[in-house]
């Protein structure tokens, strides 16, 4: 690929103690793509998206964010205030636990709402109008705008915290397990949901997953962790059909036998 | 009165809340911490302001001291007679004899000038407290200016109630920069504060915490395009002077449910009395 990348990370290293939970790790996500970051637990997936998106610091390395008019930034040299404003506008972040991320005590119209808020819209009408659209592209009915998320199954909570996330268009939103923690049936509509959107928005996305299926079914590309360090990367198919690795070749074959 | 320094506040004290204050109207609308001391009167009797006011009065100031737009309720009367004992300053319940104005829950109708300092009195100085229980982050969230959640309140609101429904303290932005809390004035005194000639303080002394609008500062309250800000007052004339431009307080008259609307601030009513009858006679 020829385009300049959205994220490049560069050997990102972070120990925890005697745990070294990430090891000289490099990585490279380009503007529209959905990249998976698989591997069983405790193989660094979640520090990894911590550190790139700037919440976690490494000890060694360093991640690169482009922005809109093309500057480079060291996510972790930014100032506070910058790397907030990134959060709420440029990136998104989708938890694994809507809880999390949701305000329970606010309707599911505010939830959608508050980061066009925090952005400066002040046209109450707009904003309804941009939260009653959301929850239509997220497939929940309307009428239950005003409907506090204490009421909504754990399907719709998540689709929520996806309409929440994506209203201000972000350019790059990072997903930890997005799917974990629904039913099977739930999960389906979820992932075809998520797999629509992004590519109708071409947002790119960095989606931490232990489950093989659902990289398969989102990503354009994997990378495969295994104790902190990358052990494979590629596309998606070509990964998943030809696995190099034997790490690697493990998780597939785990996969066929489940 | 003797055994006591001008004011009651040992001059040390007084400078270091001077201090605060000039940082304070150096950054509009900034709450800077302060060493708030033990007054010799409970909190919620209005600690921080009396510390503020004792800061700033001399021996050539007129103080006015209003609670509710009161001159004459308990509170009123013991901060004012606090002061006459403890700084020997001259004291009046008229709005234009006072050089320094402390009050509690109002803003005077009389339009202020450049010469007089109000002070309020503040119990909770945090506008985000209520949303943001952190401390720590609400402090973020002021040095970042990320009012988002405040928003929200207001959104949610409207969605649910069809209208914003805080009456008292009504969040404003000051100088297009920080959010504030006015203390808990009625929303109808909002737009007093906006450009006010008078400088204003505001003391909080339990949360020790002090806040300024300089003079002339823009202060808007929060509000949507689509739904502006509206100072809203019981739709009443005063039942004794008549006003129609002033903030209302219903009162009880009789033990048989007798109720007038009067005007809050006595002393606006008490002298829009005295015109009518002057012109009367
Ligand atoms: N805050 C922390 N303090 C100490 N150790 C940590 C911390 N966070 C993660 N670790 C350790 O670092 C390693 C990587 O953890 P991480 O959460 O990134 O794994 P993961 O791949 O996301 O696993 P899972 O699939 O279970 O979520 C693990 O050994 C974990 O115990
Ligand atoms: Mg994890």
């Amino acid at each position: 690929m020829n385009e300049p990348t959205l994220v490049s990370a560069r050997g990102v290293s972070l120990a925890f103690g005697a745990i070294r939970a990430l090891r000289d790790v490099e990585l490279d996500l380009w503007p529209g793509e959905v990249l998976a970051i698989v591997g069983e637990s405790g193989s660094g997936k979640t520090t990894l998206l911590n550190v790139v998106s700037g919440r976690l610091r490494p000890d060694d390395g360093a991640v690169w964010y482009r922005d809109p008019q093309g500057v480079l930034h060291d996510v972790h040299a930014m100032p506070d205030p910058a790397l907030r404003r990134l959060h709420r506008s440029d990136w998104g972040f989708v938890h694994q636990n809507p809880r999390e991320n949701l305000r329970m005590g606010v309707t599911a119209g505010g939830n959608v709402g508050e980061r066009l808020m925090a952005q400066g819209a002040r046209h109450y009408g707009d904003i309804r109008a941009a939260a009653i659209d959301w929850l239509e592209q997220v497939e929940i009915d309307p009428a239950r705008i005003d409907d506090f998320p204490r009421t909504f199954s754990g399907g719709m909570l998540q689709r929520l915290q996806i309409a929440r996330t994506l209203v201000t268009h972000p350019r790059l939103v990072f997903m930890d397990e997005p799917t974990g923690g629904l039913d099977v049936s739930v999960q389906a509509r979820l992932l075809d949901l998520i797999r629509t959107l992004v590519a109708r928005l071409r947002i790119a996305v960095m989606l931490v997953t232990h489950d093989i299926a659902v990289a398969r079914l989102l990503a354009h590309r994997i990378v495969v962790m295994q104790g902190g360090r990358v052990v494979e990367t590629g596309l998606t198919d070509q990964v998943l059909d030809d696995p190099q690795h034997a790490y690697t070749q493990l998780l597939v074959s785990s996969v066929l036998q489940a | 009165m003797k055994g006591y320094n001008f004011g009651y506040l040992d001059e040390q004290t007084k400078r270091m809340i001077r201090r605060a204050i000039l940082k304070a109207v150096a950054i509009p609308g900034h709450q800077v911490p302060f060493g708030s001391r033990e007054m010799p009167l409970p909190y919620g009797w209005g600690t921080g302001g009396i510390q503020v006011t004792a800061s700033v009065l001399g021996p050539g100031d007129t103080l006015k001291v209003i609670d509710q737009g009161a001159d004459d309720t308990t509170n009123a009367v013991s901060i004012r007679r606090f002061f006459a004992r403890t700084a020997g300053v001259r004291t009046t319940t008229h709005t234009e004899e006072a050089s320094v104005i402390q009050t509690r829950h109002r803003i005077p109708e009389r339009q202020l000038r450049e010469d007089q300092i109000l002070v309020y009195q503040v119990p909770q100085p945090e506008p985000l407290s209520r949303l943001e229980p952190s401390q720590a982050e609400t402090k973020r969230l002021h040095a970042l200016a990320d009012y988002g959640l405040m928003q929200v309140k207001l959104y949610e609101d409207i969605a649910r109630l069809g209208q914003v429904s805080i009456s008292y303290d009504y969040p404003v932005m000051v100088n297009h920069r920080y959010l504030m809390s006015p203390s808990p004035i009625p929303a109808f005194d909002n737009p007093k504060m906006h450009g006010m000639p008078a400088l204003q303080l505001f003391g909080a002394g339990r949360e020790k915490r002090i806040y300024a609008i300089p003079p002339y500062t823009d202060v808007r309250s929060l509000d949507f395009d689509d739904h502006p800000f509206r100072a809203t007052r019981a739709p009443h004339a005063c039942g004794l002077c008549g006003a129609t431009d002033s903030y209302l307080d219903e009162v009880v008259t009789d033990d048989r449910g007798g109720r007038l609307f009067v005007c809050s601030d006595t002393d606006y009513c008490a002298s829009r009395r005295e015109t009518t009858q002057a012109a009367a006679q």
